[in-house]
């Protein structure tokens, strides 16, 4: 019997096994990225000269190819989970900070003026004001750099089994089972949704005072490079 | 002309914007809408060009059907300016206003001479030919809109409250501009504002639109403002129509007393020759015949008149071109009560009392009589 | 050893710049494959994102299908398509492209309905038909946008057709599986870096055509 669900015991996992180790490499380098990035982009948002450098670096970072940075990783850190979840933690942090950024620079200046003129303190203001309303913008970018990790963590088969649900297609290969393959693909893409819908019940739950079938602003023709790079590259 | 006959705008979801409206537009003249927002007065002037299409009743272009003419061309033939210019942001200046020519084929060099020709009619400087629009202000994008839609030599002028965006300083810079070209070029304006006082200012005709699109009232500006049809166009007017309406009597009929002035450097006696019970006061002129103040006559020492310590004169009108209203301005700010009318080139030529100004009002409004509209 | 040093003894051995595994060729492979996905991505993504952007209609349909292509783990799709295609070009042209045309519609559309609707309205009552206002009014202003949805399409091409070496393609991503598999890691080290230069090079040629073929009036008021 090659059925659907079983998993070839070279993998040492069960498929619901696969599916936490894949939740648990996909996900922790996610929130990993979104601590860093937040920090980083209120300081964009604050100095305005450091956007552009920040935001070009992070155009680049991105580029770099999945494989091309586990690779040069395993000098350092081995055949091991970390060597893949880095450069997820890198690519979520590079698409979450325009991200904040955005979401922090498209509350209005009228709408910041009157929380200082009530006796709003910065920090206050921060927290109180400004992030509440980029909350959409930032769960628009967690639900990017969500889906594409989710999706990247299978190219982890690549160095040593460390794929997860990407391990199946490795062994689709090796026994000639396109079975494997379907179930590997399959269950990451329901995995991606069903984060992602969650992420969208999250941004639903945050923002009641959102007018419901409104998208998160982008700011019409007016620098439309980080928001395009935060909304459109997703998984490779 | 353009006839708009028995017009109805019925969206699907049943909102009725323009109701059973008929209006005649005559040629070479500014027809003006006018109206509360959700008049129908953006949706009348957009059927006029097709951007929408009536679902009752009929527009025709000196007897034509438009509803016949491909639509296309129609709106190649018509001249349309937007609210914010809308101007292309990726073309320069020359090229923005040359679109229609190039759309009707001319050779991009004709174009763009002709486009050069109408920077100047519009009052835009030659060195702004090649700049794009984000480069220029609020007021230059609207020239550069109405240059536009200029360029290819329309009969007809479709404007769509094209002045609103700017401040009103720039609007009043524009409204005059537009009068200029207008008496120029003579075309078939037809003009929609919000601003009852533009549209007083412009307009040949108003049409003045309740909301739900019906036709409340159809007149010249100064009927409109002595005998407006109901109480939603007077209170649409304002509370001060009567001091507005006397913008349409010529303050030529205005008699002026030629007495109480004295130059500076006048002697005693031809100072106390213009002396008079009736004007308490003297205006004293400069050398150059221009007003410096006004003064008692005791206060008056010949060769020795101090003209930092004269009363203000206020504001002086043109006599004969300005308007009863600028004359009574004059005279309610001038502290002595007289207002002061000079000549084209600033020269006093008389002064002229409230009360005399009160007796003209009174003539005019009893003849009814309404002038051609004459400017301030 | 450190990385840099794999990477000096990767380009300096000679026996890497010639012959079929040579670098010339296995770039020039990788270029050809990114390129005909890029083409066919293209050819699909940008007419339908720029009529249903003109016409602002299927935009829901459109976001749709985007959320869930995105939720295709591209890596997974290749090895599905070579299992069951078998080895040849198509088995990797088409997850290349499954992957690629979202981005290019998606970034398309959003361009083209966030373009200011008042030049738009302009140039209909001027009288310019739709193709026109569409191709010479909405196109030039929503280029940018456009450009950059191109780029990331292209990125993520060049990044997966990397990917595509484990199910025998060639291209750059031949070093870094072989060198894996033989244990060679200078192999490895010279393959990803290649494939970040090749990475960088085509954000500059992006970034080159955006300076060349966007409006200064664009560009600046932007």
């Amino acid at each position: 019997m090659t059925g659907f669900f079983d998993i070839p015991s070279d993998l040492q996992h069960s498929w619901l096994g696969l599916i936490g180790l894949h939740l648990r490499e996909a996900l922790l380098p996610v929130l990993a990225g979104l601590v860093a990035a937040l920090p980083i982009a209120q300081l964009c948002a604050r100095f305005r000269w450091l956007y552009p450098p920040v935001l070009g670096v992070t155009t680049v970072l991105y580029a770099v190819p999945s494989l091309a940075f586990f690779v040069v990783l395993i000098d350092y850190t081995g055949q091991t989970e970390l060597t893949v979840m880095i450069p997820l933690a890198v690519y979520s942090l590079v698409v979450l900070v325009p991200a904040i950024v955005d979401g922090v620079r498209s509350v209005s200046q009228e709408t910041l003026a009157a929380a200082t003129a009530m006796g709003f303190g910065p920090l206050r203001r921060y927290l109180q004001v400004q992030l509440p309303i980029a909350v959409p913008a930032i769960l628009a970018g967690l639900r990017v750099a969500t889906v594409s990790s989710i999706s990247l963590v299978s190219v982890g088969a690549l160095i040593g089994n460390q794929g997860a649900l990407g391990n199946l297609l490795a062994d689709a290969m090796f026994y000639h089972r396109p079975v494997l393959a379907v179930n590997s693909v399959v269950t990451t893409a329901v995995l991606a949704i069903l984060v992602d819908a969650l992420l969208v019940l999250v941004r639903l739950v945050l923002t009641p005072w959102m007018p419901p079938g409104a998208r998160p602003k982008r700011k019409a023709a007016a620098r439309p490079e980080p928001a395009a790079v935060a909304g459109e590259e997703a998984a490779r | 002309m353009i006839r708009i006959d028995s017009v109805t705008k019925r969206y699907p979801d049943g909102t009725v914007a323009v109701d059973r409206l008929s209006l005649e537009i005559p040629d070479r003249s500014i027809t003006v809408l006018v109206g509360p927002s959700g008049c129908g007065k953006t949706t009348t002037l957009r059927m006029i060009n097709r951007m929408v299409e009536p679902s009752e009743g009929t527009i025709t272009i000196d007897g034509a059907d438009i509803s016949r003419q491909p639509v296309n061309s129609l709106r190649r033939s018509m001249g349309y300016v937007i609210q914010n210019a809308g101007l292309f942001q990726h073309r320069t200046i020359v090229d923005n206003i040359a679109t229609v020519p190039r759309l009707l084929g001319w050779s991009k060099d004709r174009a763009r001479a002709r486009a050069r020709e109408l920077m100047e009619r519009v009052g835009l400087d030659a060195s702004l030919a090649k700049r794009y629009p984000y480069q220029l202000s609020g007021g230059q994008q609207q020239r550069v809109g109405v240059a536009r839609a200029l360029a290819a030599d329309p009969p007809v002028l479709l404007m769509d409250e094209p002045f609103s965006a700017v401040d009103p300083i720039v609007r009043k810079g524009l409204q005059e501009e537009l009068l200029r070209i207008q008496d120029e070029l003579g075309k078939t304006i037809v003009f929609v504002t919000h601003d009852i006082d533009e549209a007083i200012r412009l307009g040949t005709m108003v049409a003045v639109l309740r909301t739900g699109g019906r036709l409340a009232q159809y007149a010249p500006p100064a009927e409109l403002l002595s005998s407006p049809a109901d109480s939603f166009v007077e209170d649409f007017l304002g509370t001060d129509r009567g001091i507005r309406r006397l913008s349409f009597f010529t303050s030529e009929t205005l008699e002026l007393k030629k007495t109480p002035i004295v130059a500076v450097d006048s002697t005693a006696e031809q100072i106390a020759s213009r002396t008079d019970p009736d004007t308490p006061y003297l205006l004293v002129t400069g050398l150059d015949g221009r007003p410096l103040g006004w003064s008692e006559p005791e206060d008056l020492v010949a060769g020795e008149i101090e003209t930092e310590r004269l009363l203000p004169y206020g504001r002086p009108f043109v006599h004969g071109k300005d308007s009863l209203r600028a004359a009574l301005d004059a005279a309610v700010l001038s502290p002595t009560g007289w207002a002061v009318a000079v000549d084209g080139d600033g020269q006093v030529i008389g002064a002229v009392s409230q009360q005399t100004i009160g007796e003209a009002i009174r003539s005019a409004h009893a003849e009814g009589r309404d002038d051609a509209k004459v400017a301030g | 050893m450190n990385v840099l040093n794999f990477v000096n003894a990767f380009f300096g051995d000679s026996a890497h710049w010639h012959g079929y595994d040579g670098i010339p060729h296995r770039l020039l492979e990788h270029v050809q494959y990114s390129l005909t996905a890029l083409g066919i991505a293209a050819a699909i993504g940008l007419p339908v994102g720029l009529v249903t952007g003109h016409t602002g209609r299927g935009g829901n349909a459109l976001a749709l299908v985007a959320t869930a292509a995105r939720a295709l783990p591209s890596f997974g799709l290749l090895v599905l398509m070579f299992v069951l295609l078998g080895l040849g070009l198509l088995p990797v042209m088409i997850p290349l492209v499954v992957l690629a045309v979202p981005p290019i519609l998606v970034t398309t559309y959003e361009a083209v309905r966030s373009v200011d609707p008042s030049p738009v309205d302009a140039a209909r009552g001027m009288g310019m038909t739709e193709p026109r206002i569409l191709l010479r009014v909405e196109v030039p202003v929503a280029l940018p946008l456009i450009l950059s949805g191109l780029r990331s399409a292209a990125i993520q091409i060049v990044s997966t057709a990397t990917i595509a070496a484990y199910v025998s393609l060639g291209g750059l991503g031949r070093y870094i599986v072989d060198g894996l598999y033989q244990r060679d890691y200078e192999k490895v080290v010279g393959g990803a870096t290649l494939v970040a230069v090749l990475a960088l090079v085509t954000l500059t040629v992006f970034w080159a055509v955006t300076r060349v073929a966007v409006s200064p009036g664009v560009r600046r008021s932007a």
